[in-house]
C-alpha cells in the first residue's frame, strides 16, 4: 500500500470536475474528466478528452485550454467540498475521461484518496485496457459503469477504431470481482440502434455475473459544437436524436433478456 | 412511500371557487374607512385604545357581507374577490395623489370607482396630522430623515402600513373562544385594584379588548344570519344543507371553542381575516396550522364524523380563501412588494415543543392543499430537522417541482439555536414558525417587528468612496479621503464606520414609527390573543407581548463581498488600480452607457442595415434580440474604464466555494448583524437582523450606482443571502457551499437563498432524492432557509432573449446539470424542445 503521502502527490491530467451530478452512479456526485481514451467513438461528445496532450477549443468566440496538469491532493480537496451532499444522497466520486484507467497510476491514486477520505468510488469506463489494469482498478471502486457497445468486433472496431474482444472478456472476468457492475449502451442510430443489436449486448450482460441492470443512453448531438471548436470533422453529419417511441421499442426488446433496464443514466 | 404521503382526491368546488376568485379585477372599497372615520369623530378625547375598539366595533356592525358562491367557510373583507379595504389612519395621502394611476399601474393595479374615489377624498378631511405615518415622521431625527431621503435605507413598510408581521394564538381561540378568553379578561379585572399604577391604563385596555371580542362574535352572526337567508331562496337541496351547516358554525364560532374540524376551520378563517381588517399590516401568519388544527382533525376522524377527502376540500376552501384577501400599497412599495402577495405564512412539520418529531397527517394535507389549488397564498414553508421524516420532504419536493416556488425549506437545527440565544425559551424555540418572508418567531407569544426596514449595504459603500457625501450633501461621516486609506485594513474601517452610522440612524427611524404606532394605533383585538397582553394590560405596541423585537434586514452582502475582494485584489495586493482610479470608473459606470428604449431601437435598426448591406438576412426576432442586448448592456463609451470591469470580473466570486472570497462575504455580513444585535426598541426588546430582500433589490438596486464588484450603476442588489445573479458558475452544491460559509444563526430575523432549477433537475424518484439531498446537505452545513424556482419552457425561451438575467439557471442536460446560459444555441433549442415532453 502506497503512503497517503505518496498518494496525494501523483499527479496526472484532467479537464473537467462537474459537481452536482446526479446521473452517473448513485446520489450527488462529483466527475472528474481524465484525459485520454484508447477509443475514437465516432459519436463520442467529449471530443477534447480522446487526447492526452493539452489543446485549444474554441467555445462561444472564446478559445480555451482544455487540460490541466493537477495533484490527487488537489482535486480530492475540491471533490471533498461536496461531503455532506454525498453523505447525505450515498453519492461520492465518478471517475470519466476519456478513458480513466489509461493514466492509471493517478486515476487509482483519487480512488485511494477518495476512500481514505470516507468517499465512495464509480468510473465511468470502456474496460477496454488489459486485465490485470482493470482488475486494480475494480479493488478500489464500489460502482462500475461499464460500456458496452456492440456484440460484433467487425462494427465495434469500425465505429470505435478497436475491435471488442478484449472488453467482452473483460466484462466477463470483471462481474467476477466487481462489488457492483451496471452495463450502458450509447444508443447510436446507423451503429446499435436495431431491436436486434440491443436485444443481443442485453443478453451479453444478462449472463454476466451480478448484473441486474443495463443503462440505454440516446445519442445526443451535444458534441457538435466541440469538434467545431476543436477544427475537426463531425463525422456523424446530421444524425437525429432517436426518438422516445423509438427508446421504448428499444427498451422493451432489452427488457426480453431479464434485465432491469433504465433509459437514460 | 408511507399512507400519509399518498395524494387525496381533489373536490371539483376549488376549480369553481377559483375561477370566481379571479374572474373580476379586484378594487378598492372604502367601507371601512368611511366606518372608521365617522367612529373617530365621535370618540374625540377618550384613550386611544378604547378609540381603536369602538372603531373596529362600528365597522364590524356595519361593514357588507358577503358568502361567495359554493364556498364552505365564510367570511369576507370586501364585496368584491381579492380587492381591499384603505386604512387611513397609518396614511392616506400617497393614494389620493395615485388615484388616477392605480388602475393602470403595472405592479398590482386596482379598480378605483369614481364614488369611492369621492367618498375616500370626503373621509381623508378628517385624517391630516392624525396618521402614524406622519407622528413617525416628527419624532425623526433630521440626520434619519436625511439619511433616508438618499435612500441608504427605507423603513417604509411600516411608516405607511400597519405592523402585522404576527401569528396569534389561534390555537386558544379554537380551543375556548372568545367566551373563555373573556373570562380570562374578566379574572384580570377582578385581580385589579384602584390603587394600582396602571390601573387606568389597564382598565381601558381591558374594556378595548373585550369590546373587540364581543364584536368579532357579532360580526360572526351577522353572517349566520346571512346563511339563513339564503337558505330560504336557495332552491339546489345540496346547497341549501351547505348553507344550513355554515349558519350553524357561524352562530357557534369563534365566540365558543370548535367542537368539529369544520368548526374549527371556521373559526380560524374569522381569526385570520379579522386581524386583517383590524390593522393593515400583513404577514399575518397562519404558523403551525398542522399542529393546532390537529386535535380536531384526530377527533373527527375517530369519530368517523368526517372522511379525509371532506377533510382536504375544508383546507383546500382555506387556501382559497386566503388568496381573497389584499391590500393596496403605494406604487413604489408595490413594486418592493410585488404580487399582491399577503405574505401569510403556514409552515409544516418540524418539533414539539417537547423536541419530538410534529409531522402529522394534516402536515402532509397542507403540501396537498398548494398542490390542489397552485396559488401563491398561503406562503407555505416547511419545518426540516434532523428527525423529519424522509417521505415527508420528498413530499414536499413533489410541490416545489411543479414550479409554484413553494414550500419554502427551513433549518430548525440553526433557528432554533438562534432564537435562543435572543433569549426565547427552549420550548417556545421548539415551536417557531416563520412570519412573513422568512422570519422565525414564537407564536403567540412575540411581537416580532420583522420586516422593519431595507438596509441598502452597498449605499454605505459608495459613501465611502465620496468621503461620506452624497450628491454634494454630508449625508455620512468623514472617513477620509481616498489616499488616506493606505491599506485593506483601512478601508474595511472606513466602511465599518460608515455601516454604524447609517445602522444607527435606521435604529432611530425604527424606534420612532414603533412610538407612532404605540400611540396611535394600539391593536386590542390582536392583543386579545398574544401572551402576555392580559396580564401586563398592553398592547403589543405597548410592550404587551413576551418577546419583543425589531427586525431591519439588509442586503447586498453578495455585492459588499465581491466589492471587497476586487479592492483586496487590484488595489492592495497587485496595486493595478489605485482607489481613485476605481471611484473614477464607478462615477463613469465602467465607462458604459445606458441606452433608453429609443436610442436602443434606432441602434438595433442601424444594426440590422448594416447587416443588410453585407447581404445577409436580418429576421425581427434577430434585431429584438439586439436590440435586447444592447438595453440590457447598454454601449462601451470608455474603453480604460471598461477594461477595469474586466479585470473585476475576471477575479473569484462569492458563490463558487472558494474559501478567500467565501470569507469575506462572512465579514461584510458582520458589518451589519454585529452592530445591530447592541440596539434596543421603544418595548423593552432587541434588535436584530434579517438578511433578505423581499423583491426590493430591484427597485433599491435602481437607487445605487456602479459597485466594485463590476456591477453597473441602477441594475439589481444581490437577492438575500444568494451570490450576484451570474456570478455563480460551479453549480447549485457549490453555491450553497459558499452560502453555508455565511454565519445564519447571528441572523435571527431569517436569510433568503434562493436558487432556479429546471424541471427536468428534480425529474422522476431520483430527481427528488437528489434534490432532497441538496437541501440536507445545505442545511447540515448550519444553512437556514432554501427556497427554489423551478422554471418552465416559457422562462427557458426568455432566457435565451436575456441570458444575463438567468446566469445561475441549472438545466439538466445529458446525464448532467449545467448552466443554462452557458450553452450553445443550439444546444439550448434542443433542451427547451426536449421540456415540451417533460411530464410530471
Amino acid at each position: 500500500m502506497d503512503s497517503l503521502k505518496q498518494i496525494m502527490n501523483t499527479t496526472g491530467r484532467i479537464f473537467d470536475v462537474q459537481k452536482f451530478s446526479t446521473h452517473d452512479g448513485p446520489g450527488i456526485r462529483t466527475i472528474v474528466f481524465l484525459k485520454g481514451c484508447v477509443l475514437r467513438c465516432r459519436w463520442c461528445c467529449n471530443p477534447e478528452s480522446q487526447e492526452y496532450k493539452i489543446q485549444e477549443m474554441v467555445q462561444n468566440g472564446k478559445t480555451k485550454i482544455i487540460g490541466y496538469d493537477t495533484t490527487v491532493k488537489d482535486v480530492l480537496a475540491d471533490v471533498g467540498k461536496d461531503m455532506p451532499y454525498y453523505r447525505r444522497s450515498g453519492g461520492g466520486l465518478t471517475l470519466s475521461g476519456g478513458e480513466a484507467m489509461c493514466q492509471k497510476e493517478f486515476a487509482l491514486a483519487l480512488l485511494k484518496g477518495a476512500h481514505h477520505m470516507g468517499i465512495n468510488t464509480c468510473i465511468e469506463t470502456t474496460a477496454a485496457l488489459p486485465f490485470e489494469t482493470v482488475a486494480e482498478f475494480a479493488e478500489n471502486l464500489d460502482y462500475i459503469l461499464m460500456d458496452i457497445k456492440h456484440t460484433d468486433p467487425k462494427k465495434h472496431k469500425e465505429f470505435t477504431g478497436v475491435s471488442n474482444e478484449r472488453i467482452l472478456e473483460n466484462a466477463h472476468k470483471l462481474a467476477q470481482i466487481a462489488k457492483s457492475l451496471t452495463v450502458r449502451v450509447p444508443v447510436i442510430p446507423t451503429f446499435n440502434d436495431t431491436e436486434e443489436e440491443i436485444f443481443s449486448i442485453a443478453k451479453f450482460a444478462k449472463n454476466l455475473r451480478g448484473v441486474e441492470e443495463i443503462h440505454l443512453l440516446p445519442y445526443h448531438r451535444l458534441g457538435y459544437d466541440k469538434y467545431v471548436g476543436l477544427g475537426r470533422e463531425y463525422l456523424m453529419g446530421d444524425l437525429q436524436t432517436p426518438s422516445k417511441e423509438h427508446m421504448e421499442k428499444l427498451k422493451k426488446s432489452a427488457e426480453c433478456s431479464g434485465l432491469k433496464v433504465v433509459i437514460g443514466g | 412511500m408511507t399512507d400519509m404521503a399518498k395524494s387525496i382526491k381533489k373536490s371539483d368546488r376549488i376549480e369553481r371557487l377559483k375561477e370566481h376568485l379571479y374572474k373580476e379585477m379586484p378594487q378598492i372599497e372604502a367601507d371601512r374607512a368611511v366606518l372608521l372615520t365617522q367612529s373617530y369623530m365621535s370618540t374625540e378625547g377618550e384613550p386611544m385604545v378604547l378609540r381603536r375598539a369602538k372603531a373596529f366595533k362600528n365597522i364590524l356592525e356595519y361593514i357588507p357581507i358577503t358568502i361567495r358562491p359554493d364556498e364552505l367557510v365564510v367570511g369576507a373583507a370586501t364585496k368584491r374577490p381579492r380587492s381591499c379595504q384603505v386604512f387611513p389612519e397609518f396614511s392616506f395621502s400617497w393614494l389620493e395623489d395615485e388615484f388616477d394611476t392605480v388602475e393602470t399601474r403595472s405592479a398590482d393595479p386596482f379598480h378605483i370607482s369614481e364614488e369611492t374615489k369621492r367618498t375616500l377624498h370626503e373621509v381623508y378631511k378628517y385624517w391630516g396630522g392624525k396618521t402614524t405615518s406622519e407622528l413617525a415622521s416628527s419624532y425623526m431625527a433630521p440626520e434619519t430623515l436625511l439619511a433616508m431621503e438618499h435612500n441608504i435605507f427605507t423603513p417604509g413598510n411600516y411608516f405607511y402600513n400597519g405592523v402585522g408581521h404576527v401569528t396569534v394564538k389561534y390555537g386558544e381561540v379554537l380551543q375556548i373562544g372568545y367566551k373563555g378568553i373573556l373570562e380570562k379578561v374578566r379574572a384580570e379585572k377582578a385581580k385589579m385594584n384602584f390603587g394600582d399604577a396602571d390601573y387606568n391604563t389597564k382598565t381601558a385596555f381591558l374594556e378595548a379588548v373585550e369590546i373587540s371580542c364581543e364584536a368579532a362574535i357579532y360580526y360572526a352572526k351577522r353572517y349566520a344570519k346571512l346563511a339563513l337567508e339564503m337558505m330560504d331562496k336557495e332552491t339546489d337541496p345540496v346547497r341549501k344543507k351547505e348553507l344550513a351547516v355554515i349558519a350553524y358554525n357561524c352562530s357557534r364560532v369563534p365566540e365558543n371553542g370548535a367542537e368539529t374540524f369544520y368548526e374549527a376551520c371556521q373559526s380560524f378563517w374569522f381569526v385570520q381575516m379579522l386581524l386583517q381588517t383590524e390593522s393593515s399590516g400583513h404577514s399575518i401568519s397562519p404558523g403551525r396550522f398542522d399542529q393546532y388544527m390537529y386535535p380536531f382533525y384526530k377527533k373527527d376522524i375517530e369519530n368517523g364524523t368526517i372522511t379525509q377527502e371532506e377533510a382536504q376540500e375544508l383546507i383546500d376552501c382555506l387556501w382559497i380563501k386566503l388568496n381573497d384577501l389584499s391590500k393596496c400599497r403605494d406604487a413604489a412599495s408595490a413594486a418592493g412588494f410585488a404580487g399582491y402577495s399577503m405574505f401569510q405564512n403556514l409552515i409544516a412539520g418540524g418539533q414539539t415543543e417537547d423536541g419530538v418529531d410534529a409531522t402529522n397527517e394534516l402536515s402532509y394535507m397542507c403540501l396537498e392543499a398548494t398542490l390542489h389549488t397552485n396559488l401563491p397564498g398561503p406562503s407555505l414553508s416547511v419545518r426540516v430537522w434532523n428527525g423529519s421524516p424522509h417521505d415527508f420532504l420528498i413530499k414536499a419536493a413533489t410541490v416545489t417541482r411543479t414550479g409554484v416556488g413553494l414550500p419554502a425549506y427551513y433549518n430548525d437545527e440553526v433557528i432554533i439555536p438562534a432564537l435562543m440565544s435572543r433569549g426565547v425559551a427552549l420550548r417556545d424555540a421548539r415551536n417557531y414558525n416563520i412570519i412573513g418572508c422568512v422570519e422565525p418567531q414564537c407564536s403567540g407569544k412575540t411581537w416580532g417587528w420583522h420586516d422593519a426596514a431595507f438596509f441598502n449595504m452597498c449605499r454605505p459603500l459608495e459613501l465611502v468612496f465620496s468621503n461620506g457625501k452624497d450628491e454634494g450633501v454630508q449625508v455620512g461621516p468623514v472617513t477620509g479621503e481616498l489616499e488616506s486609506l493606505k491599506t485593506f485594513d483601512d478601508f474595511k474601517v472606513a466602511y465599518q464606520k460608515q455601516m454604524d452610522y447609517m445602522i444607527a440612524l435606521m435604529v432611530n427611524s425604527n424606534n420612532a414609527i414603533d412610538l407612532a404606532h404605540a400611540e396611535r394605533a394600539p391593536l386590542p383585538y390582536l392583543a386579545s390573543m398574544i401572551d402576555d397582553c392580559i396580564a401586563r394590560g398592553k398592547t403589543p405596541e405597548q410592550g404587551g407581548a413576551v418577546y419583543n423585537f425589531s427586525g431591519p434586514q439588509g442586503f447586498g452582502i453578495a455585492n459588499v463581498a465581491d466589492s471587497l475582494y476586487s479592492l483586496k485584489k487590484l488595489v492592495y495586493e497587485q496595486k493595478k488600480y489605485t482607489l481613485r482610479q476605481i471611484k473614477d470608473a464607478l462615477d463613469n459606470n465602467f465607462g458604459i452607457l445606458e441606452i433608453d428604449d429609443d436610442k436602443a431601437l434606432l441602434a438595433a435598426n442601424e444594426t440590422a442595415k448594416v447587416l443588410r448591406a453585407q447581404g445577409q438576412n436580418v429576421t425581427q426576432d434577430q434585431i429584438t434580440d439586439i436590440y435586447n442586448k444592447i438595453k440590457a448592456e447598454g454601449v462601451v463609451v470608455n474603453a480604460e474604464y471598461n477594461k477595469i470591469r474586466e479585470d473585476i470580473l475576471a477575479l473569484d466570486k462569492f458563490g463558487n466555494d472558494i474559501a478567500d472570497v467565501d470569507a469575506l462575504a462572512r465579514e461584510a455580513a458582520y458589518y451589519y448583524t454585529r452592530p445591530l444585535e447592541t440596539y434596543k426598541n421603544t418595548r423593552g426588546g432587541t434588535f436584530h437582523a434579517g438578511l433578505y430582500p423581499v423583491s426590493a433589490n430591484v427597485p433599491l438596486g435602481a437607487q445605487t450606482g456602479a459597485t466594485p464588484d463590476g456591477r453597473c450603476a441602477k441594475k439589481p442588489v444581490a437577492d438575500g443571502v444568494s451570490p450576484s445573479a451570474g456570478y455563480d458558475t460551479h453549480g447549485p452544491t457549490a453555491s450553497a457551499n459558499s452560502v453555508a460559509k455565511l454565519d445564519h444563526g447571528i441572523a435571527s430575523n431569517g436569510t433568503l437563498f434562493n436558487m432556479k432549477f429546471h424541471p427536468s433537475a428534480l425529474e422522476g424518484e431520483g430527481g427528488l432524492e437528489s434534490f432532497v439531498a441538496l437541501i440536507r446537505g445545505f442545511f447540515d452545513q448550519k444553512g437556514m432557509h432554501m427556497q427554489f424556482n423551478v422554471v418552465s419552457r416559457e422562462t427557458l425561451r426568455d432566457a435565451q432573449k436575456h441570458p444575463e438575467k438567468y446566469k445561475s439557471l441549472v438545466v439538466r442536460v445529458a446525464g448532467y446539470s449545467a448552466l443554462f446560459t452557458t450553452l450553445s444555441k443550439s444546444l439550448q433549442d434542443d433542451i427547451i424542445n426536449r421540456t415540451e415532453q417533460t411530464r410530471f
